[in-house]
């Protein structure tokens, strides 16, 4: 048996088949996804106050190795959770914080699953880390097989982001583009997979693992905020997988006694482009409907997600919506929150900011309600999304009288 | 008409470990009737109990999911590939 710390099998959320802790990711019987189980006892506020200001704080809820911290890894998590009273007042909210995940190594919230994905990969015998990407988990994959001493090996769509190209061939790695789009390059890795028997493919053949990493934003939302949880959040929509854990990691931590149990309302955005699951809520359906992904938000454009009907659950019983918006919408929001808070977003979370305004205009959100966002990712690796609109001022002649002729004194 | 078809790890134990056989079929229905009368067992892996795919498979018929064509009729021309594959994705 590998030493996963507290988690104790693999259980499919389909069916409830039960397997061992192993590179196992979908269920036999029914080919629904397996999940982590655990066995967490004496876990307190103090034990994790007590632990290292990233992820390992939280090692005791996660599927990892007792020792996780002191192999080389890239340390990410525990990222600002920023009181945004300007952007609030802006959309006429009463309280607002953004959690800024573009503050993690490789300025995504990816480094938190693959910070997980590959301890438990390791512990499982794997030799190389890979994974089909749409560019942020390609940038934590390369930089976190780098710093571990392991080979990676990353795909992605050829029509990437330049930024998020060289972000990941900078560190050297195995790194091949590919002729099509994201589920294109899902499916050649979920093919590989199957014939690579010690590549762990992060999000797809340790993805049991690899998906409980983001249940640390919750963890970390709710700690920050002083152990208690938000009345409302609002998170992007790739997969689905970091919206359902989020609200998995809420109820493991009223289940701990680590917070008062209170209700709260989960938020879905995604961009119109690839809105499949916002498409299925608001039609009240629980079958999700793949599409073909046409958006500026690539990092979601996931046409066909895993986890869409989880999403639906979670959303349908904490009382919250899924919403969509437009490119320009997204464009707008960017640059809401920047000018706002000082806060650089990447395409994602222009979505969820923009979603955010949408359901506040829509009366689908409470704006006398606490509310917390999620910032995924950072503005430097989506340049080309904001290029057209965020110019200078002016050019000028450096002299004083040319700065006056502007008007901008 | 003959196809080949790739079978994912978790329905090897079907195959005899086998990653890709033959099957044959004028829609990806008779395909996996074709499988199941080969393999016993391996079409309620696929199939939910009403017959139709399940929610987490991905079943490709050349490069098309068959989702986007005629589901369980899309057709099978003779020496087409057919990719039978968890359905699990990145990203956020």
């Amino acid at each position: 048996m590998p030493n996963l710390g507290n988690a104790t099998a693999l259980t499919c959320r389909e069916c409830g088949n039960s397997v061992e802790l192993g590179p196992y990711y979908a269920c036999a019987e029914c080919f629904g996804p397996l999940e982590v189980s655990y066995d967490v006892k004496g876990v307190t506020r103090e034990s994790i106050e007590a632990g290292p200001h990233n992820i390992w704080r939280y090692k005791d809820l996660l599927p990892v190795p007792p020792n996780v911290a002191e192999i080389p890894n890239l340390e990410p998590g525990f990222t600002r959770l920023v009181k945004a009273d300007q952007l609030a007042s802006a959309l006429g909210l009463s309280a607002l914080w953004v959690k800024d995940d573009s503050g993690n190594p490789t300025h995504s919230f990816k480094d938190r699953v693959v910070g997980v994905a590959l301890a438990a990969a390791r512990e499982l015998g794997f030799k190389v880390l890979a994974c089909p990407s749409t560019g942020n988990l390609a940038n934590a994959v390369a930089a976190a097989a780098a710093r571990a001493g392991i080979r990676s090996a990353v795909f992605v769509p050829s029509d990437l982001e330049q930024q998020k190209i060289i972000t990941t061939a900078v560190y050297d790695g195995t790194f091949v583009t590919v002729d099509g789009n994201y589920d294109d390059v899902n499916r050649l890795a979920s093919e590989l997979a199957g014939e690579q028997e010690d590549w762990a493919f992060v999000n797809v053949n340790v993805r049991p693992y690899y998906a409980e990493g983001s249940k640390t934003l919750g963890y970390e939302i709710a700690e920050q905020l002083g152990w208690r949880l938000p009345d409302q959040i609002v998170v992007p929509i790739a997969s689905g997988s970091q919206l359902t854990k989020i609200d998995k990691a809420f109820q493991e931590l009223i289940k701990l006694g680590l917070v008062e149990d209170r209700p709260y309302k989960v938020y879905g955005a995604q961009a119109e482009g690839c809105s499949p699951v916002s498409a299925a809520y608001k039609a009240g359906q629980d079958v999700i409907r793949p599409v073909k992904p046409n958006t500026i938000a690539k990092s979601l454009a996931i046409g066909n997600p895993a986890d869409g009907p989880y999403v639906l659950d979670a959303v349908r019983r904490t009382g919250g919506a899924i919403e969509d918006v437009t490119d320009t919408e997204v464009v707008d929001a960017i640059r809401l929150l920047a000018r706002t808070e000082g806060i650089f977003a990447e395409t994602a979370g222009g979505v969820t900011v923009g979603v955010l305004k949408k359901l506040i205009d829509s009366g689908q959100l409470d704006p006398s309600l606490e509310t917390v966002i999620i910032n995924s990712g950072e503005g430097l690796k989506t340049l080309d999304a904001v290029a057209p609109v965020a110019k200078p001022s002016a050019n000028i002649a450096p002299s004083i009288e040319a700065f006056r002729a502007t008007g901008l004194v | 008409m003959s196809v080949s078809v790739r079978i994912p790890t978790i329905l090897r134990t079907y195959t005899g470990g086998e990653a890709e056989v033959k099957a044959t079929g004028e829609t990806l229905r008779e395909v996996i009737a074709d499988l199941e009368a080969n393999y016993t067992g391996i079409a309620a892996r696929v199939l939910d109990d009403t017959g139709k795919l399940r929610r987490f498979v991905n079943v490709y018929v050349g490069d098309e999911d068959v989702r986007f064509e005629q589901g369980l009729d899309t057709a099978t021309p003779a020496g087409v590939q057919v990719s039978i594959i968890p359905a699990v994705a990145g990203g956020c």
